[in-house]
């Protein structure tokens, strides 16, 4: 029993790791390519048909290059920080589901570590320590533009972690457990109208804001923007430690897109081909496709949105957390425990997300509600149009 | 004492302000999802503008300027004459010349006083501005539109005489690098019967303040 339970845990962390970073090295190629595609260029197409090698080639340079450690930094952190962005973020992806878990095969499970009944707050607690990766490389490098990607990067950190935690609790409130398998089997039960966007669609919105912010993404990424700080905090790595920063940024990315879906788009559920019950031959695989299928899809997303949206200032990434973020947050989840402890209907919680959103509109335009024309006020406009001349 | 006047006449002044934000530009998802679809839109309508280099040649415009050719003229015989004015323009001091007399017995020369008995350019060293064809007065030395320019050691990326008068030869029949003078009498400074009219630069539109204005780049009334 023990000794099967041992290798089955060993053949799903190969196949897990091995396909995490096959994807990652792939997904960095797919989002050149697209980043080449929207701005009118072809991207890396030589080695290889269509670039399809330039993983490898990039890869083998990265290993193949000469390791610079400067000589100004302090090695001990300076090695350590790359080690802990990578650990974090390839621990957090232990308990992450990446198919039906109750009918895996017997010789590998969908999940690493399985049951984990404090799941969504092991992954926050994982995902936080993250960044003490960037901040003791930022800090080890001894070098201010590197000190400064890492302070930003930990007062961003501490900011966002507050609307990601926020946001899931509504979700956790409804599904009454902590535990990823159990939130995804609550919604894959009640069929496509049980996803949970249906009845949290703020809570999909702050969390995924959010969760750019946590994994450093543009528009997020003022910790490592290039035409402030040269490279923020990795401009003192070089070879494979910058490697390994880029291997957990993209492991993150890939864990956020797995909790993405799983939190609120049901999972591996899908109307008619993937039902809860649907028993058919390949049943399992062909839920495992959709899962990941729909976590390429937010990836993509990701993608566009990173070559979409320009960068934050830093006040007004600030200012979306605390003025946006966490307000909302903070009213989804009354609405969430009000509607719990009274019973309402669940669409009572669609309405009320929408209403949070509206009102958080209008407070945003200091009370004005432009339609058209007309102006409709809503109460004492601030002043704050003083003419020039 | 006037008042401190800006250099810009009032009435040229516009204010303007902000325009107000609405309810839904405030909440930023319109503009989002717009940006969204002009990203989505480049990927399904792609039109890229990268060529593909080694299989697709660049288009050069015409004034681009690569290695250096010596000219003959019509009896087949070297334009220059040794004058050293290139090398004095250089302001890189690639060219190196060394000058000797023509040969006066023989027919082929006897028109003439001085030939460069050796004519090197460093091509590594040059940084192609085009003064040396500015300076030549008999046309001799010009900028080809070769760009690919490789070499594996130093020592061959010296042109001789010999090497820029097959660059000429290789390069006269391209009508990118046309002959610019058919002059066969190589007379002081190419004699110009006239000099030809020089265009603006660019075009300037009516009403131009700054183009129309006594002294160019003062705007004033």
């Amino acid at each position: 029993m023990t000794w099967t339970f041992f290798l089955t845990t060993i053949i799903t962390i190969g196949v897990a790791f091995g396909g995490l970073m096959g994807t990652i090295a792939y997904l960095i190629l797919v989002e050149r390519r697209l980043a080449a595609f929207i701005q009118d260029r072809y991207g890396p197409n030589r080695v290889g048909w269509a670039g399809l090698l330039q993983p490898i080639a990039d890869g083998a340079k990265f290993l193949l290059k000469e390791d610079v450690i400067p000589g100004h930094v302090n090695k001990v952190l300076y090695i350590l920080g790359p080690s802990i962005a990578v650990f974090t973020a390839m621990a957090g992806f232990a308990i992450i589901p990446f198919g039906p878990v109750d009918q895996a095969p017997s010789w590998m499970r969908f999940v690493i570590a399985p049951n984990v009944d404090i799941g969504m707050v092991y992954i926050f607690c994982i995902g936080s320590l993250g960044v003490y990766g960037v901040i003791l490389g930022g800090w080890a490098s001894n070098n201010k533009y590197s000190s400064l990607g890492s302070m930003r990067a930990s007062a961003q950190v501490v900011s966002y972690e507050i609307p990601l935690g926020m946001s899931i609790i509504g979700v956790v409130l409804l599904t009454g457990s902590l535990n990823l398998n159990t939130i995804l089997e609550h919604q894959a039960s009640q069929g496509f109208i049980g996803w949970n966007i249906w009845t949290q669609p703020l809570a999909l919105l702050i969390f995924f804001v959010s969760a750019l912010a946590e994994t450093n993404r543009l528009p997020f990424d003022l910790s490592e923007c290039e035409q402030e700080l040269v490279g923020g905090f990795h401009t003192e790595y070089s070879s494979m430690k910058f490697a390994l920063y880029f291997l957990g940024e993209y492991a993150h990315i890939i864990t956020v897109c797995f909790l993405t879906i799983i939190l609120f788009f049901g999972g591996w559920h899908f109307p008619f081909i993937a039902e809860a019950d649907s028993a058919y031959l390949g049943a399992t695989l062909v839920k495992v496709l959709v899962l990941l299928t729909k976590v390429l899809m937010v990836i993509l997303l990701i993608m566009f949105i990173r070559w979409t949206i320009p960068r934050f200032r830093f006040d007004q990434l600030m200012n979306l957390a605390w003025l946006g973020l966490i307000p909302m947050a903070a009213v989804n989840i009354l609405v969430v425990m009000t509607a719990k402890q009274f019973d309402w209907p669940l669409w009572t919680l669609t309405v009320g997300s929408f209403a949070i959103f509206i009102a958080a509109g209008l407070i945003g335009t200091s009370g004005k509600f432009v339609v058209g024309e007309q102006s409709v006020d809503f109460g004492e406009s601030p002043e704050g149009h003083v003419h020039a001349h | 004492m006037a008042e401190q006047q800006t250099p810009i006449p009032e009435a040229d002044v516009v204010w303007m302000e902000e325009p107000e934000m609405g309810f839904w530009e405030s909440t930023f998802l319109p503009a989002i999802f717009g940006g969204l679809r002009n990203s989505l839109r480049h990927v399904t309508d792609f039109h890229p503008v990268t060529q593909q280099y080694p299989e697709e040649k660049p288009d050069l415009p015409l004034h681009y300027r690569g290695v250096h050719r010596l000219n003959r003229d019509d009896q087949g015989r070297v334009k220059c004459v040794a004058c050293m004015m290139c090398s004095t323009a250089c302001p890189a001091r690639c060219i190196d010349i060394v000058a000797e007399e023509a040969p006066k017995d023989d027919p082929l020369w006897t028109d003439r006083d001085k030939r460069p008995k050796s004519f090197v350019i460093d091509e590594l060293k040059c940084i192609y501005c085009g003064m040396c064809e500015e300076a030549c007065p008999v046309d001799s030395i010009e900028l080809t539109s070769i760009y690919d320019l490789t070499g594996f050691t130093r020592a061959e990326m010296k042109f001789d005489k010999e090497k820029l008068l097959d660059v000429y030869d290789k390069t006269k029949d391209n009508p990118r690098d046309p002959i610019r003078t058919h002059r066969g009498i190589l007379g002081p400074a190419s004699a110009f019967a006239t000099l030809p009219t020089v265009g603006p630069a660019t075009q300037v539109p009516q009403g131009d303040k700054s183009a129309n204005s006594p002294t160019s780049g003062v705007i004033g009334h």
